[in-house]
């Protein structure tokens, strides 16, 4: 009697198993197709991109790259003057939002008050959440008035005969232009790494910082020595996911950037983003070279920022071997 | 077609709840339909499809999408009607088989920001507007603006040009006439939906962010449609028209403009730009719509027709109540013999 409720249990379990198996292995390809899409999709706007700017490659060859043209009348384009502006905001940006966040990251890690501590990590967390439009519609109708008015004559005034600092700081003095551009795409890439800064010096082991304190440390020296050295991959990481919201922000930069395709060497000169072009000309783009030249300058924004990912992916790895040695 | 007319008739006089009524038994033969395109319009059609549901229950859904995209959908048979600011040539009418007509003519108005210099105060004939969007005059105190306006105190301001940054059908109509009156803008600048602007400009997304840029920079030039440069109280320029008169944009300058315009010629889109009436803006437009002459859907073909026709011949004071001139009266005539070809 109860042998065979024994070989009953065992068949049932046996097919419990299969079920479970079974189970998983729904589960695995589900989870697989999913993965899958998401390389598809990938591969595919790859492939459109290309496709689609096939033709401005082939008119303009390579020299698209560095051809300081963009003209539709004339139908001539080049990409040198949207790459400029792109690569110039970003990097201004970013100059600006490091420091910035890693005081931020700084003071609510190792020097906060503990009620204030999240209060402030909260709002730093809500102007990440901030939509873009508002920070360009902020940035052209508040921003740039009072930039134009407190701001600008006064840099002329201090570096306006300096050399080199005078020729960036040219021009009438409008507000909007790629310095704008640059202060409001700050704004908004200093919550994203302050946050990540923040999160990554919170995994520093309390018994590291505290044996050096006790031995004497002042708090500068245990972030500089301590805190930086184990978390610099994060931080990297950090600032590279700032990076590349910057390059790809549209909205903001199209209201503040001025939109005026050329290249001048003066900080105050309107210029233009690859994807303030994108945005400004798509919808009323003609069939033709145009188009296709507004692909291709899709295409190089992904690759710049396929290669911002990389350089990272590589300093990541780099850090985390030595760190491991 | 007798019944119709009545029913406009009453409905001109009557009261919201008498028309909910007549929408109440119209609604039975109700076709919805949709149409894209330009975003100049898009106000006085939305204003139109919301009158016309009212008074017949029909839905007229309109997408402002840019004058490109309402031709590129129209061609491709996704929509029942498309709407263009710039219109389509005889051969491009004929090769793609649409019907092409006026809904509303409006008028782009040039604005600028000098301190001390009211509304209406600052003058400019077409040539010396042509020199300072081509460049070429890069002070508000030069000799050239000077001559013009005797009396009026011009400040020693560098001159910023406000343009769109995104391709449009005002950009279009300002740089056509600019070119009229200046071979040196044609040349430098061209005339299109985008141009080479020359180096003192700023570009804004959209007639508002035209606006905004000239409200925000001293010494700015730019050009807006006149519905925008109104909302935002910007101070307009005094032009010179053919005749030699220096007219202010409004509506009695437009519908001036707009009387002497003769329509008749294949496709509707006649050159607005310049005309001889004393009292003519000189900078004004129709905006159009397209339809199909062979190989659209018949009966939402004929919704179309009968939309517009309810509304050139009922929305003339909601076009005028949005800065908008309604076609006259001779020209709707036009239209509705025009549009007897969409099958």
């Amino acid at each position: 009697m109860s042998e065979a409720a024994d070989t009953g249990q065992v068949d049932m379990h046996a097919a419990n198993i299969k079920i479970f198996k079974f189970q998983d292995m729904v589960f695995h390809k589900i989870t697989l197709l999913f993965a899958l899409i998401v390389l598809a999709a990938l591969v595919g706007i790859l492939a459109s991109l290309a496709m689609e700017a096939a033709p401005a490659f082939k008119t303009f060859g390579l020299s698209f790259l560095w051809s300081n043209v963009w003209s539709v009348p004339d139908d001539e384009f080049g990409a040198l003057i949207a790459i400029y502006g792109t690569v110039v905001t970003s990097v201004i940006a970013l100059l600006i939002a490091v420091p910035v966040s890693f005081g931020i990251a700084l003071f609510l890690t190792e020097a906060c008050p503990t009620w204030l501590r999240r209060p402030l990590g909260t709002a730093i967390e809500l102007l990440a959440g901030v939509p873009s439009i508002i920070y360009g519609i902020w940035g052209l109708f508040i921003f740039a008035p009072l930039f134009a008015k407190y701001v600008q004559p006064y840099l002329q005034q201090a570096f306006g005969d300096v050399p080199v600092l005078g020729g960036l700081v040219a021009g009438p003095p409008i507000g909007v232009g790629i310095l704008a551009a640059s202060i409001v795409l700050s704004l908004m890439v200093i919550p994203f790494i302050a946050s990540v800064m923040r999160d990554v010096f919170e995994t520093v082991p309390p018994v590291l910082k505290e044996s050096a304190y006790g031995v004497g440390c002042t708090t500068w020296e245990v972030v500089w020595n301590i805190v930086l050295p184990y978390t610099r991959v994060g931080v990297i990481g950090g600032i590279m996911l700032g990076l590349g919201r910057a390059l790809g922000e549209t909205m903001a930069v199209t209201f503040v950037i001025g939109n005026a395709n050329r290249i001048r060497g003066s900080l105050f000169a309107p210029g233009n983003s690859i994807a303030s072009v994108l945005a400004n000309e798509f919808g009323e783009a003609d069939p033709g070279l145009h188009i296709s030249s507004l692909f291709a300058l899709g295409l190089v924004l992904f690759l710049i920022t396929f290669i911002v990912l990389a350089i990272s992916r590589w300093l990541i790895h780099r850090g985390t071997r030595k760190q491991g040695s | 077609m007798f019944a119709t007319k009545r029913i406009n008739f009453k409905l001109a006089g009557l009261a919201a709840a008498m028309a909910m009524g007549i929408a109440a038994s119209a609604a039975a033969f109700a076709t919805d339909i949709t149409g894209a395109g330009a975003t100049f319009p898009y106000a006085v059609y939305t204003k139109w499809a919301e009158a016309y549901k009212a008074a017949t229950g029909s839905n007229v859904n309109y997408q402002g999408i840019g004058s490109s995209g309402g031709i590129k959908q129209i061609k491709a048979k996704t929509v029942d009607f498309g709407g263009t600011d710039a219109p389509l040539s005889e051969s491009e009418l004929d090769g793609s088989g649409l019907v092409q007509f006026p809904a509303v003519m409006g008028g782009a108005t040039i604005v600028v920001n000098l301190p001390g210099v009211a509304s209406g105060q600052l003058k400019l004939d077409g040539a010396t507007a042509a020199e300072i969007f081509r460049g070429a005059i890069t002070k508000w105190n030069a000799p050239a603006i000077a001559m013009l306006n005797p009396g009026v105190k011009l400040p020693d301001t560098a001159i910023t040009i406000v343009h769109r940054s995104d391709g449009s059908g005002t950009t279009d109509v300002v740089t056509h006439y600019l070119a009229k009156q200046s071979v040196s803008f044609m040349r430098d600048v061209g005339a299109g939906k985008t141009v080479n602007w020359p180096a003192n400009d700023i570009g804004g997304k959209g007639n508002p962010g035209v606006a905004a840029n000239v409200q925000k920079i001293v010494g700015a030039i730019g050009y807006v449609d006149y519905a925008d440069a109104k909302k935002n109280g910007l101070n307009f320029v005094a032009l010179k028209n053919k005749a030699g008169n220096f007219v202010l944009p409004n509506g009695d300058t437009f519908a001036a403009a707009a009387s002497g315009a003769n329509f008749k010629v294949k496709g509707m889109a006649p050159d607005l730009l310049d005309q001889a009436h004393k009292n003519a803006w000189p900078i004004v437009t129709a905006t159009y719509i397209l339809a199909y002459e062979k190989g659209g859907n018949g009966a939402q073909q004929k919704a179309v027709v009968d939309f517009f026709t309810w509304s050139l011949n009922n929305g003339q004071k909601m076009a005028d109540d949005l800065d908008f001139v309604a076609l006259p009266a001779s020209v709707v005539k036009m239209v509705e013999a025009e549009m007897k070809n969409i099958k």
